[in-house]
């Protein structure tokens, strides 16, 4: 019999506990939980108030080190093409076209210094593949390639997530491979002729 | 016409006492010997029903539960999401009206009428305001719990006619669930009527009114009434199947139990017709305990707050907002409490409510008889 009534009083008190809980959540939903971290002496007492972020509309800021959506700088890039044979799941693709011994100053050096020796007509990254491992960035050579603080790039179109970085047009990147192939056919025909002479 | 005769034509109809003037005007109210009064009559619950659920019963519910869990609801249509019920609704007026194959076509289709008629019936007794009552029975309460009732045939129409077994478990729990809460209910309402002396609603609330406000309400007239109000708002959360007594459409377990197969128009009616028994029975329980039309400001010296805060449409709003009141606690229990097993449920009913609404019974009786 005390049980009976016991439980009735532990039904009354812990329903008035909860409801008094609900309750003081609902008179706090007016203003914004504050955002202590775990380290704050606060953390534990800023339990209520609205907890949610309107996510379009606010953000939290990613860290201006995250590494997120991958990017490649191309005025930066040699075209060594060492981020293609090292990603694991091949989203990058590369093609490149060698400079002309005469163009090599119109394509210009790196930031540090170096001097390009290859045309990067297409550099695509398929950035809804790329999983953000960064191993293509730990075997580039010039450190154009990077993850960038970006996290938010959705989109409609899944061919919109192939993100184009090659530096040429398609009729320039024609320009420049027949010259290349006319300055090879000369240097084959000089090549022959030498084999010949000799 | 002159002031004087309209604030003669007018007068009685906002500021009179006697009852009933507004729906008794109607009932006389023809066209073309069209008895258009009574259809008016009949259709003012039911926009009430309407409106009441789209705005404070669906947007409302959805605000207050997100407030109590720290969110903030609905808030992309419209300013505050204010909008969002009307997109539903629209979303739901588009939908394709399903009747499953191997659904009991009539049952299926007829089950959501029941359900809203159930809940609307109940409505002609209820005394929106002292000049305001569809019909006046002297039976009221009893006629209102009794309609109330006839939900359940719905639910289980509607369950078994889906022909699926979660919709099957969630009638045939409603079913064991009605035996369960309407003995207390009906007990606890039963004291109620006995400090009343009778069972029509608008006397039950022309007794509770006096000059001291809510000193007059019943829940203050005995030391015991309290009981009997706590355990029919108890019965009645069973009633109207909200949390913690939502065992019938269970989503946890049932993915939404009796309508699980409803969708379109037939689970907006369903869902009308728990909304419209969500403020019946909030509208039964202040009624009976907490005065229904009259204001519970006292009359203090000069300041006649009572006085001035009585009469017909005063009455509407009183009405209205103790059945608000009621909601709004029936909400916060549903985002405070998780739900009971069925046992549990029976438990409570049977070995808890009906023991103490025997002696509420009993003791209520005594006060009547003994204290003057």
């Amino acid at each position: 019999m005390s049980e009976y009534f016991g439980n009735i009083k532990t039904g009354a008190v812990t329903i008035a506990t909860g409801m008094g809980i609900t309750l003081k959540h609902f008179f706090n939903a007016v203003h914004r939980k504050g955002d202590a971290g775990l380290d704050d002496v606060d953390y534990f007492r800023q339990v209520d108030g609205l907890c949610t972020l309107q996510y379009p509309h606010e953000t939290i800021p990613t860290p201006p080190n995250a590494r997120y959506r991958l990017n490649n700088d191309i005025d930066d890039c040699i075209g060594c093409g060492q981020c293609d044979r090292a990603c694991p799941i091949g989203c990058i693709t590369i093609e490149t076209i060698k400079v002309a011994p005469d163009d090599l100053a119109s394509c210009g050096k790196t930031r540090d210094g170096q001097q390009k020796k290859f045309w990067v007509p297409l550099f695509d990254i398929d950035v809804a593949k790329c999983m953000t491992c960064g191993i293509c960035t730990t075997v580039c050579p010039t450190e154009c390639l990077a993850h960038t603080p970006v996290a938010d790039f959705s989109e409609f179109d899944r061919s919109n997530f192939i993100y184009h970085f090659g530096n040429l047009t398609r009729l320039e990147a024609e320009a420049k491979r027949g010259k290349l192939a006319e300055i090879q056919a000369k240097a084959k025909a000089e090549k022959e002729k030498k084999a010949e002479e000799n | 016409m002159s002031t004087t005769a309209f604030s003669q034509f007018s007068m009685p109809l906002l500021m009179g006492n006697s009852l009933n003037v507004w729906s008794e005007a109607l009932v006389g109210f023809n066209i073309m010997g069209l008895p258009l009064g009574l259809i008016i009559i009949a259709v003012i619950p039911l926009l009430f029903i309407a409106l009441y659920s789209l705005t404070y019963g669906v947007y409302g519910e959805r605000k207050i539960s997100a407030f109590m869990q720290d969110r903030l609801g609905p808030m992309e249509v419209g300013k505050w999401g204010i909008l969002q019920t009307i997109a539903d609704i629209l979303k739901l007026i588009q939908k394709e009206d399903i009747v499953p194959t191997s659904a009991d076509k009539f049952l299926f289709v007829i089950g959501p009428g029941i359900l809203f008629v159930g809940s609307f019936l109940a409505y002609a007794v209820l005394p929106f305001s002292p000049a305001f009552i569809g019909a006046s029975l002297n039976v009221g309460l009893y006629y209102a719990i009794g309609i109330v009732a006839i939900e359940v045939v719905g639910i289980l129409a509607a369950g078994w006619g889906s022909n699926n077994k979660w919709s099957l478990y969630g009638a045939v729990r409603s079913v064991a669930q009605i035996v369960s809460y309407e003995i207390p209910a009906a007990i606890a309402l039963l004291c109620g009527a006995m400090m009343a002396g009778t069972l029509d609603m608008q006397q039950i609330n022309v007794l509770q009114s006096g000059d001291y406000g809510f000193a007059h309400f019943y829940l203050f007239q005995s030391p015991i009434a309290w009981l009997p109000f706590l355990i029919y708002f108890i019965a009645s959360l069973a009633e109207v199947n909200r949390a913690p007594f939502d065992i019938p459409e269970a989503e946890s377990e049932l993915v939404a139990g009796y309508f699980t197969e409803y969708s379109g128009m037939k689970f907006a009616v369903i869902f009308l017709a728990e909304y419209g028994s969500m403020f019946m029975v909030s509208a039964i329980i202040s009624v009976v305990f907490l005065g229904g039309w009259n204001s519970p400001l006292p009359n203090l010296g000069s300041f006649a707050l009572n006085t001035w805060t009585n009469g017909p449409i005063w009455g509407a709003f009183w009405m209205i907002s103790k059945g608000f009141f009621f909601i709004f606690v029936q909400m916060w229990l549903r985002w405070t409490l998780p739900r009971l097993r069925v046992d549990q449920l029976m438990y409570l009913c049977w070995k808890v409510l009906t023991p103490f609404a025997f002696i509420s019974f009993v003791l209520t009786a005594l006060w009547e008889i003994y204290v003057p």
